[in-house]
């Protein structure tokens, strides 16, 4: 079994069910909400590590900006202009600058997916019967099974003692 | 004209009220909201609208055809551009396409940052309006290089040459700014569409289009988890998009600013061309959202506070614009450069001045109508001035460039430009191929963001008994 879901008609009815499974000592569980809600977030508790990823991401994406328009222009391929100095760094601003979006929007995009595990086209919750009302109107919460403390059983009757539309097991895909 | 004193402030309405009733017809909840936008795409009947809007578009650009077939056979010497006007439709049409593209960006980037709810409902379509508008940017100097196939030769590469790029000039920049801007929109637009592209997976019916939208979800699920991690991406990316906007138009007016040419050597040019890009940007919007909401009957989700704050943008960057029209005769004055003062009575006074006065007309005069209320809340007017804007931004480049360039120091190599039939060839067939994909856009994906719309929506479903029993129903066939 990979989990116990429960399906909630609002935000308020998950939430108050989160805080249920966190009182009953369990620490593994995943919410699904059709709009991004800051409340769940905090209350399923999340550290996000992506924004040190897109900062890495700017900073690299500078270096390369200025790393590469140096070796062009001092070493690989030195042009005179005027008796003006090779590293004519002021003018190599702008790309630096580019390079610094393009590359910190990179990590914010694929970083964002490879720390969410997306792309992934199946996932055991897909097989939950009505599960595609999480992308309309409906919240889910699911014990998962690799929490030290869950037992299916257990994990069905606390859920069915919040106020729930339903209880389901979900099976491993 | 009303009685009203027009002494309202042009600013986008800073102090505007955050509520979100005035942004989506009351009565929307979060059902209503996913099943009416769905809809749109989902339903298996085109309106006839649609069709006809496409087969027009499709044949314009089907131009492209002949006017790029033409081009790449013969070469450049089809346009009218010689000497000394070597630059003329093909960076008039980039700078206007680039510059229509910005207002998605500012839609989506800034005024989310800003907090401005009121974006949700435009800002998908105007992200697609950008990345459809810097397509048709990015054609232009393609072709203009001649051999179009040799474009990786503006990259720096290792090659047999021996070569690399000068990065000393603007035109390189550009190159970085342009494909920077085009890759980064192109992300945050289809970001943006996961949640939403899951939304169509679990609505659709049929087998091919569950798939094709399924992949396209990359199997999004809306985990808590994955919604933090989800929106911090989102935000982070508006803010990218921010500053970048706003450099990718500076770099466009570093093209000719960083030139001696009387008419492009002026310091006022990059503030003004990123307002001239917003002041653009928003006439397109404007343009597109209001047959949209009018043939698609989304007056729900695109209300007249939309409008009316649209009206109030263009009405304000048309300011700044004319801000910059008057900087430009001022300092071409000051200057006491004989040149400029050449340049100045060349464009009132010399073989185009009918184009600079047209102009004036489209872009100083038009907008003026916005400071009344009537006006900014009306849509045959909106959408007329938004026309206004359209042309005018593209007399602007017209002006800038092609005036400039014909009468430069010696007047021995002036000489007088004519487009030909593959100019305005071209020109008209971009337009086909920008509406072509507006079309698929319209037809295919979301017009409006599904999940931003939600969070505008009351957030709870009324889970009435019908449906409780349902779910009680399902709970019993569980192993």
């Amino acid at each position: 079994m990979f989990g116990v879901i429960a399906e909630f008609a609002g935000a308020d009815e998950l939430i108050a069910a989160i805080h249920r499974a966190r009182e009953a000592g369990y620490t593994k569980m995943e919410a699904y909400t059709p709009l991004p809600l800051h409340e769940v977030i905090e209350a399923i508790g999340h550290k996000n590590r992506l924004p040190l990823l897109v900062l890495l991401g700017g900073i690299v994406g500078a270096l390369t900006g200025f790393g590469l328009q140096y070796w062009v222009s001092v070493i690989e391929y030195p042009i005179n202009v005027g008796g003006r100095p090779l590293n004519s760094w002021p003018s190599f601003v702008v790309i630096m600058f580019e390079l610094t979006i393009l590359f910190a929007a990179g990590a914010a995009v694929l970083g964002m997916l490879a720390l969410n595990g997306l792309p992934r086209p199946h996932h055991p919750v897909f097989s939950v019967e009505g599960f595609e009302l999480a992308s309309r109107n409906r919240f889910f919460l699911m014990l998962l099974h690799y929490d030290p403390q869950f037992d299916h059983v257990q994990a069905r009757t606390l859920l069915e003692g919040t106020e729930t539309l339903g209880v389901q097991e979900v099976p491993h895909a | 004209m009303t009685d009203r004193a027009p002494t309202v402030d042009p600013g986008p309405a800073p102090g505007a009220s955050p509520a979100g009733e005035e942004f989506i017809a009351p009565g929307h909840s979060l059902e209503s909201v996913t099943d009416k936008i769905s809809h749109l795409v989902l339903t298996r009947r085109t309106p006839r609208g649609w069709w006809i809007g496409f087969a027009i578009s499709f044949l314009l650009a089907m131009l492209l055809v002949p006017s790029v077939g033409v081009l790449l056979a013969k070469g450049t010497g089809v346009w009218g551009l010689n000497v000394p006007v070597g630059w003329a439709f093909a960076i008039i049409n980039f700078v206007w396409w680039i510059g229509i593209g910005h207002a998605g960006t500012l839609i989506s980037a800034i005024l989310l940052l800003l907090r401005q709810e009121w974006r949700t409902s435009i800002n998908r379509f105007a992200e697609a309006m950008t990345l459809f508008a810097v397509t048709c940017a990015g054609l232009y100097p393609l072709l203009h290089m001649g051999r179009p196939w040799l474009f990786y030769w503006l990259l720096p590469y290792p090659n047999t040459m021996g070569t690399w790029p000068q990065f000393r000039s603007p035109l390189v920049w550009d190159v970085f700014a342009v494909t920077t801007y085009a890759t980064v929109s192109a992300l945050f637009w289809y970001v943006g569409l996961i949640p939403d592209f899951a939304t169509l997976r679990d609505r659709a019916k049929s087998l091919p289009f569950k798939r094709v939208y399924g992949i396209l979800a990359l199997g999004w699920r809306g985990a808590a988890r994955h919604w933090d991690r989800y929106e911090t991406a989102y935000l982070l990316l508006a803010g990218l998009a921010t500053p970048l906007v706003v450099s990718v138009h500076t770099v466009v007016s570093f093209d000719f600013a960083a030139g001696i040419v009387p008419g492009w050597h002026a310091t006022i040019f990059p503030p003004y061309f990123v307002a001239g890009a917003i002041f653009a940007g928003f006439a397109m919007v404007l343009t597109l959202a209001i047959p949209l909401r009018q043939f698609y009957d989304l007056g729900d989700f695109i209300t007249r506070r939309h409008l009316e704050n649209m009206g109030k943008v263009l009405l304000a960057t048309g300011l700044i614009v004319a801000y910059g029209y008057a900087m430009e005769f001022f300092f071409g004055w000051y200057s006491g450069s004989e040149y400029e003062h050449s340049m100045l009575s060349n464009r009132l006074s010399g073989p185009y001045r009918n184009y600079f006065f047209a102009l004036m007309v489209c872009n100083v005069l038009a907008p003026q109508l916005l400071w009344i209320k009537r006006c900014r809340t009306h849509m045959g007017w909106l959408f007329l001035v938004a026309m206004f804007v359209n042309v005018g931004m593209w007399l602007e480049r017209f002006v800038i460039v092609v005036v400039s360039l014909s009468r430069d120091f010696l007047p021995s190599s002036w000489d007088l430009y004519e487009p030909t039939k593959w100019d305005w060839g071209l020109y008209v067939g971009t337009i086909g191929l920008f509406l072509t994909l507006i079309f698929l856009f319209i037809r295919f994906l979301p017009v409006i963001s599904i999940f931003e719309m939600r969070t505008l929506a009351p957030q709870s479903s009324e889970g009435n008994g019908d449906e409780a029993d349902e779910a009680a129903d399902r709970e019993g066939g569980a192993s």
